[in-house]
């Protein structure tokens, strides 16, 4: 942690540790390729920062399972250290910080207090309500006290995470915590939603670096997620979709298609209907994702995921399941029962339909007699 | 439950429910309805009523070489975009998948790639189609608002599912949603519209074959 130094610029930080203009804006320039923004933001994003004091950044960590500062502390463009010991002074995380307890909250009040209204708020893990919020207390306060008082003085909350942005598997049914995402609990502050099971560690860098230095939140898409790399499907960006064209799909995870490398559709891939960027940065330093070690996309950074039936279910197969299941089988009865109800109707019209045709025909014969 | 979710799950279950309950219902009421007393005495033998059925379900099928010139260019088309029809619905693999779902065995398809040649071929063809009956005084005259609706319902299906699968529109996951929406509708427009012809079509052209054949008549 750099408590008592966020107050030198990103310049000054620069200088102490002998980095000279030229290598950060060629850092610069490199780091605003990879967030794809225009090739004018390099030298920008260099001005804005040599000039800026380094921005508090506070983050809190709720209902979740730590994947999501695992995947952070695993970035390489820009990684960890670079973020930490030059653009951010990250004055809170209870799982990287060396304090504890009395200590370590100490520390998030004393920057809470001092940088009010300025620092960045980042959660990860969602927030439960249930039984009075006991689900998940620090300190003795519960989850929900903890952030509605940090998000106060808060410049904007980026959610680190699937939890924290749309739940996450604490939110999935039966939600036995009555867990809720950060934008449930707060609504007058800038939301940016980071999610995936984990999100990608360059998309979590690349967004507080976005927002650190453009001082803006950046064009969100419908669900909060930045644009730059939310834009895209899995499916549209993966290596395996011209399979898909094809007709080419791995029936099995060890036939021949799935050796071939063929789509994945069929196994359950939700590539199509997922947003994220795993099919371009890739995961470990882009070294692969998912699909590319054989297993389909599950779709992780999509709200509900969890709820959305099976991992290994078709996309397009009825959202009920396979043929067999016990699910199929209510939907078959009730079709069944839709036609048995059809078969009464039907048998009723025709009667009605017998009754008028023999009154009709009686109401014929009586006229030609009559004649 | 996100719109997706809606549309693959209650409202296609509603949808399901309504479209056996619709085509039951019709299908029994037409099958129990009686044929009108003939007091005349059949012209041939039942074997020739049963023949004639059948033999005009195949010729009725296919245009008569005397008017080959008026009506085989709209028995053309009409070939065509059913068949176009068939290829999409039943060859394209996300629908065998979700067949296969519902009734426990697939069968291998076509590649996507030209399945969306086919459907933008059977689009066109639709459009002909709406000209043709648009254009021509005596089909304008018997059309009414049950065809041009049917004829939408199933266009709308069609062109939902390939903005669906070429991303045209929005993104895909609401384009299929919109488009699974369309497929819910046709289900139950289906059995209350021409569209029930799927069923009638043979049978009845059977049973106006047979009454025929009573009579004397060659179909």
């Amino acid at each position: 942690m750099s408590q008592g130094k966020s107050e030198l610029t990103v310049g000054e930080m620069l200088l102490q540790h002998g980095i000279s203009r030229r290598r950060f804006i060629k850092f610069c320039t490199a780091t605003a390729s990879a967030l794809a923004l225009p090739p004018w933001m390099g030298p920008a994003m260099a001005e804005q920062l040599r000039n800026s004091p380094r921005p508090s950044v506070i983050y809190l960590s709720f209902q979740e399972c730590t994947g999501c500062v695992e995947s952070l502390t695993r970035s390489f463009a820009p990684t960890i250290e670079n973020l930490i010991f030059n653009f951010i002074s990250l004055d809170y995380d209870d799982t990287l910080m060396a304090a504890a307890g009395e200590a370590a909250e100490t520390a998030r009040a004393k920057a809470m207090k001092d940088h009010f209204g300025k620092y960045v708020l980042l959660v990860d893990g969602s927030v439960p309500t249930g039984a009075g919020g006991a689900y998940c207390t620090s300190g003795g306060r519960s989850a929900e006290d903890t952030l509605r008082e940090a998000a106060k003085g808060a410049a904007a909350i980026v959610c680190v995470g699937t939890c924290s942005s749309f739940g996450g598997i604490p939110f999935a049914d039966p939600n036995p915590t009555g867990a809720w995402p950060v934008s449930a609990i707060v609504g007058d502050k800038p939301i940016i939603n980071v999610s995936g099971c984990p999100p990608m560690p360059e998309v979590i860098t690349g967004t507080l670096l976005q927002f650190v230095t453009t001082g803006q939140v950046p064009d969100l898409d419908e669900h909060r997620r930045p644009k730059v790399f939310f834009g895209n499907t899995i499916h549209d960006r993966c290596y395996r979709r011209p399979f898909y064209d094809q007709g080419k799909f791995a029936k099995t995870f060890d036939d021949e298609g799935a050796r071939n490398g063929w789509c994945l559709y069929e196994l359950g891939c939700k590539g199509p209907t997922t947003y994220n960027s795993c099919a371009t940065i890739k995961w470990n330093g882009g070294t692969s994702f998912p699909i590319e070690s054989g297993h389909g996309c599950i779709g992780c950074s999509e709200p509900g995921f969890w709820d959305k039936g099976s991992f290994y279910s078709p996309l397009s197969s009825a959202a009920w399941g396979k043929a067999g299941e016990v699910a199929p089988r209510q939907v078959l009865e009730l079709t069944a029962g839709a036609a048995a109800v059809g078969v009464a109707l039907g048998v009723a019209s025709a009667g009605v339909s017998r009754l008028r045709q023999r009154h009709s025909e009686q109401r014929t014969d009586g006229e030609t007699k009559g004649s | 439950m996100d719109l997706l979710g809606f549309a693959r799950g209650p409202a296609l279950k509603v949808a399901l429910a309504i479209f056996c309950l619709g085509v039951v219902w019709r299908i029994v009421g037409f099958a129990l309805l009686r044929l009108r007393r003939d007091h005349n005495a059949p012209r041939r033998g039942v074997l020739a009523f049963l023949t004639g059925g059948l033999v005009t379900v195949g010729s009725r099928s296919w245009p008569h070489p005397e008017f080959i010139a008026r009506t085989g260019a709209g028995e053309a088309l009409g070939y065509s975009y059913h068949i176009g029809l068939f290829i999409v619905v039943l060859l394209f693999t996300p629908h065998i998948i979700f067949l296969g779902s519902l009734f426990g065995f697939t069968w291998p398809g076509l590649p996507s790639s030209l399945i969306t040649v086919v459907s933008v071929l059977t689009l066109t063809l639709f459009l002909a189609v709406l000209f043709r009956r648009v254009t021509n005084p005596v089909m304008r005259m018997l059309s009414n608002f049950d065809d041009y609706f049917s004829w939408f319902i199933t266009a709308l299906v069609l062109l939902t599912g390939l903005a669906a699968t070429t991303h045209i529109g929005g993104p895909y996951e609401k384009l299929l949603a919109v488009h699974i929406l369309s497929v819910d509708a046709l289900l139950i427009w289906f059995p209350f519209g021409k569209l029930m012809h799927a069923f009638y079509i043979f049978p009845s052209r059977a049973i106006n074959g047979a009454l025929l054949a009573r009579k004397g008549a060659v179909s």
